[in-house]
């Protein structure tokens, strides 16, 4: 009963408002979520912020430890560190939103179809995600690269990919056990088509799990993104990539470990932001964790 | 069978598969309704009442048998012509926390049914006609955007209520529609399905496991034991002189709230046997006390043993004194 | 009531929920005694208090979000809530034993069911596993289930079995006090007729106090001598069930009664209490049933009603209509006829 007496009090907050405001109660989600802000409006107005082009050489200032007039130092070609990271938050966060973008897409559809209609297509649809799912995913995402060749687009259909069955397992999750629920009957006896039952009473239903792992997964595609440049198979030179910088001043870690330093601070901050958010919302969109 | 006749149910069976073998959920049962009556389906779970309401409004598709309305046989009817008689025949549902989707607003719910079946053209005509819906079920306007989780589960299922009644239908399955609800709650919405009843004539068929809201509500009443149907009759017969043995230990296993008044329990042996691949012969024969050879050789039949008296009992006469 | 020696004595007990939109008042100053060998009928609707108070008896109230505030639960004659949790371990499942409502889920479904007994046995006494085993066949025997099914698991018993598998865990210790949460709710109506007639043949062999929570008055018709009504948090009613059901006197008793429906009676339309349970994080100031009550009167939205005894061992929390029965009745004798 106590659970009951815990529900009972029904005020009037429901939807993306109380949601926010159980978000606001926990300062490390709120944390996440003005860093995740700030990472979105440095992306954007990256021009503006950034004193120095992000391929503009100066070899005459190569290899300069961080000063006022670069704040993050120089890489080998003299280029600004801090104005390739700035600019390099618009490719990771690019990468890593529309990684996810495309996983959750395919991933979703690939699920609702198998959770919906179930029998031979669910065990069809499900037994090719868990081949996926058996090779670790990074290895995955490296061969597909590979094969694509490098490349910005590339890197993100590979990242995509490798995530998408993840994605296709919550979503087929979720709209089992929703499926059996009596207001898809109830939807059912008062004439409704299949499609409106699934657009309008089933994917409303499992998109708490989907934003959260989205989130999550966000980082994660950053991660892959910063990985597969890091080892040459991402985005290219001079194109500033938080990894493939990483894996330029790699050769420099033992002179000028600052060369790796920040753009690896760059990447931490972005994930660890992403995931307390990630777990924030977790939170915020389970009433049963209210407490 | 009068010309009165509203749904007329024909050895009506549903089968399903499981990894044990074939569950026989509703066995050959056969009946009918009349215009205007309350018909109570009573039985434990698992006797397959709620699998019958929902095959006799096609939201499961029957192994085999007919289910006529107005003399048409509606299991026959094309997804097309189906989504039409779905106006007709409605169901309310038991659970009025899981039946309504949480996302919706109490407006959204209630005109669902009126958007998918596009009566109403208008948005505004919507409007009107989910608040008329709502002063008719009892549901305060002020509640019309509000969401299913702050309202209490009496309310909720009143709103199951408007949206079964949404099409104006003339046939509507209760399926344990007071059964989550408070004793105080049930009452309220007991007496508004009988207003309801009175005021539009519609024909209910109230599946409950609580004999005595059922036999509030019903006119006749059908017992249930494992997917079929053992005894049939008005209620007030039925009540004061079961003549099936389950029925019988039925009524007698009812706490009745009053002190002093001692009754004689039949206390039944063991539990309720297995729906899959049921032997031959009567179904609780295993539970009867007055079982013989012949109960476990033999299935009987449901024979109409006075007017309007149904009871598939091979010593159905020989027991009907035995009772009171 | 002064006289009588108590096993359970529940003075002004108080506990409270904090949730998101304010405090729950749970259990609002509930006084309540159980004598040895009394079977106290619980009732009251969802939200009621029932299972908290019970759960506050065992000290079993989830902290947080739950506390108790005040009061005293007096079992044989000392403060519970002044015990240390080793000593309310002990208590639990030994002097106290309590029954849950899902049989389904307060078995173990991966320990044979002889096993769980003995665990409870060996919990509680100092004998050896044999002992204690010995001891969960006979529980099972003295329950109904025949000691070759004492090695089987949950799963492949019925849920009446299962319940009366968890009556033989509850029984195993000699409880003296025995709380039984709503135990055949979830239990077809022929299969709780069967539960019921194993609790009343128990009942006859050994000698426990029960306190029965319900909300289905037939059963405490059946199983109690005494019944306690209960609403928001307070209990509004209590005496024998012999004058409770015939004699009702509290507006809401008389209300519960009248909302369901009557077997032996055809009744075109049922009396229903109007309105809704109160939001118990905001209960109405004075009486809480004042706003359904068809008594009310102006004094009720003040003054919280205090329990007046209207004839020995009857209590009642409602002036307006211990006043209107005592002048109708006459007060000299006579009121129980």
């Amino acid at each position: 009963m106590s659970e009951q007496i815990n529900k009972q009090p029904g005020q009037s907050m429901h939807g993306i408002g109380a949601v926010f405001a159980r978000l606001r109660r926990s300062p490390l989600a709120m944390l996440g979520l003005a860093a995740v802000i700030a990472l979105v409006l440095i992306a954007v107005f990256a021009d503006y912020i950034a004193p120095y082009g992000y391929a503009a050489q100066d070899l005459m200032s190569a290899f300069e430890p961080p000063s006022a007039n670069h704040w993050f130092g120089t890489d080998e070609f003299g280029r600004d560190l801090f104005s390739r990271i700035i600019y390099g938050s618009r490719i990771s966060l690019q990468v890593g939103f529309i990684a996810v973008g495309i996983a959750v897409f395919a991933g979703g559809f690939l699920g609702a179809v198998s959770g919906y209609y179930g029998g031979r297509l669910d065990n069809l649809i499900m037994r090719g995600m868990d081949i996926l799912l058996s090779i670790p995913s990074i290895l995955l995402a490296i061969a597909i690269a590979a094969s694509l060749g490098p490349g910005l687009f590339n890197l993100m259909i590979a990242v995509g990919i490798s995530s998408t069955p993840n994605y296709a397992r919550i979503v087929r999750g979720s709209v089992l056990s929703i499926r059996n629920q009596e207001f898809v009957e109830a939807a059912k006896a008062v004439g409704s088509s299949d499609l409106r039952i699934i657009l309008k009473h089933i994917i409303p239903n499992c998109m708490a799990p989907i934003i959260v792992q989205s989130t999550l997964g966000v980082a994660i595609a950053i991660l892959t993104a910063a990985g597969l440049s890091f080892i040459g198979l991402g985005i290219q030179p001079p194109v500033p990539e938080w990894g493939a910088m990483l894996s330029g001043g790699r050769e420099y870690i033992r002179d000028y470990a600052y060369m790796t330093i920040f753009p690896g601070l760059a990447i931490m901050i972005s994930i660890l932001a992403l995931n307390f958010l990630g777990d924030g919302l977790r939170d915020a969109l389970d009433p049963k964790l209210k407490q | 069978m009068t010309g009165n006749t509203i749904v007329e149910v024909k050895n009506l069976k549903k089968y399903f598969h499981t990894k044990k073998g074939m569950l026989h959920a509703v066995d050959d049962v056969s009946f009918t309704i009349d215009k205007g009556e309350t018909l109570g389906l009573v039985g434990e779970s698992g006797c397959g009442k709620s699998t019958l309401g929902r095959v006799m409004i096609r939201l499961l598709e029957a192994t085999s048998g007919e289910v006529r309305f107005y003399g048409d046989d509606i299991l026959k009817y094309s997804s097309g012509r189906m989504k039409d008689m779905r106006k007709r025949v409605q169901i309310v549902f038991q659970d009025p926390y899981s039946s309504l989707n949480p996302r919706l607003s109490v407006s959204d719910l209630i005109s669902e049914p009126l958007l998918v079946n596009r009566v109403c053209g208008s948005t505004a005509e919507r409007t009107g006609r989910v608040l008329e819906l709502m002063d008719t079920v009892g549901l305060a306007r002020r509640l019309v955007n509000s969401y299913p989780h702050e309202l209490d589960g009496g309310r909720r299922q009143r709103i199951g209520i408007a949206r079964s009644l949404a099409l104006s239908p003339e046939f509507i399955v209760l399926d344990e529609p007071v059964s989550a609800l408070d004793v105080c709650i049930q009452a309220q919405v007991l007496n508004l399905l009988n207003s309801l009843q009175k005021q539009f004539g519609y024909t209910y068929v109230f599946i409950s496991h609580n004999l005595s809201v059922v036999k509030h509500v019903s006119d006749r009443i059908a017992v249930m034991y494992l997917g079929k149907i053992v005894e049939m009759s008005d209620y007030q017969s039925l009540f004061k002189e079961p003549l099936h043995p389950y029925t019988q230990a039925l009524l007698s296993a009812i706490p009745i709230p009053k002190v002093g008044e001692k009754r004689d329990r039949l206390i039944l042996e063991g539990d309720v046997p297995s729906p899959i691949e049921p032997p031959d012969g009567c179904r609780f024969a295993g539970r009867c006390f007055y079982r013989q050879e012949i109960c476990t050789r033999k299935t009987p039949e449901l024979h109409e043993i006075e007017p309007g008296r149904f009871v598939a009992c091979h010593f159905a006469r020989n027991l009907s004194r035995r009772s009171s | 009531m002064e006289d009588r020696k108590l096993i359970l004595d529940i003075q002004d007990l108080s506990i409270q929920y904090r949730v998101e939109g304010g405090t729950v008042h749970a259990v609002e100053n509930l006084n309540l005694a159980l004598g040895y060998g009394e079977n106290l009928g619980f009732v009251g609707e969802t939200g009621a208090g029932k299972t908290t108070t019970a759960l506050g008896i065992m000290r079993l109230v989830p902290d947080p979000p739950g506390r108790i505030t005040s009061g005293r639960i007096l079992f044989e004659g000392a403060d519970l809530l002044r015990k240390t949790e080793d000593e309310m371990r002990s208590i639990r499942g030994g002097k106290i034993a309590m029954i849950f409502q899902d049989p389904m889920t307060s078995l173990n479904p991966v320990m044979t069911v002889d096993k769980q007994i003995a665990e409870m046995v060996l919990l509680h006494n100092d004998v050896t596993e044999r002992q204690a085993l010995d001891r969960a066949v006979e529980m099972l025997e003295l329950v109904g289930i025949r000691s070759e099914r004492a090695r089987d698991y949950p799963h492949q018993f019925s849920g009446g079995m299962k319940q009366r598998v968890v009556i033989a865990i509850a029984l195993a210790c000699n409880p003296i006090l025995l709380i039984a949460d709503e135990p055949t709710t979830a239990l077809d109506v022929t299969i709780q007729a069967q539960v019921l007639e194993l609790m009343r043949e128990l009942r006859r062999k050994i000698n426990t106090s029960l306190v029965m929570i319900t909300h289905d008055l037939g059963i405490v018709a059946e199983m109690c001598d005494k019944v306690a009504i209960m609403y928001a948090g307070r209990v509004v009613e209590y005496a024998t069930t012999e004058a409770l059901y015939n004699r009702p006197v509290h507006p809401y008793t008389e209300g519960l009664f009248n909302s369901i429906p009557d077997i032996d009676r055809d009744e075109e339309e049922l009396k229903v209490i109007q309105g809704l349970m109160p939001d118990p994080t905001n209960l109405p100031s004075g009486c809480p049933f004042h706003p359904r009550c068809p008594y009310a009167v102006e004094s009720c939205s003040r003054e919280a009603p205090g329990m007046v005894e209207i004839e020995p061992g009857h209590l009642v929390a409602c002036p307006v209509r211990t006043e209107h029965r005592l002048n109708s009745v006459g007060w000299k004798g006579g009121a129980g006829r």
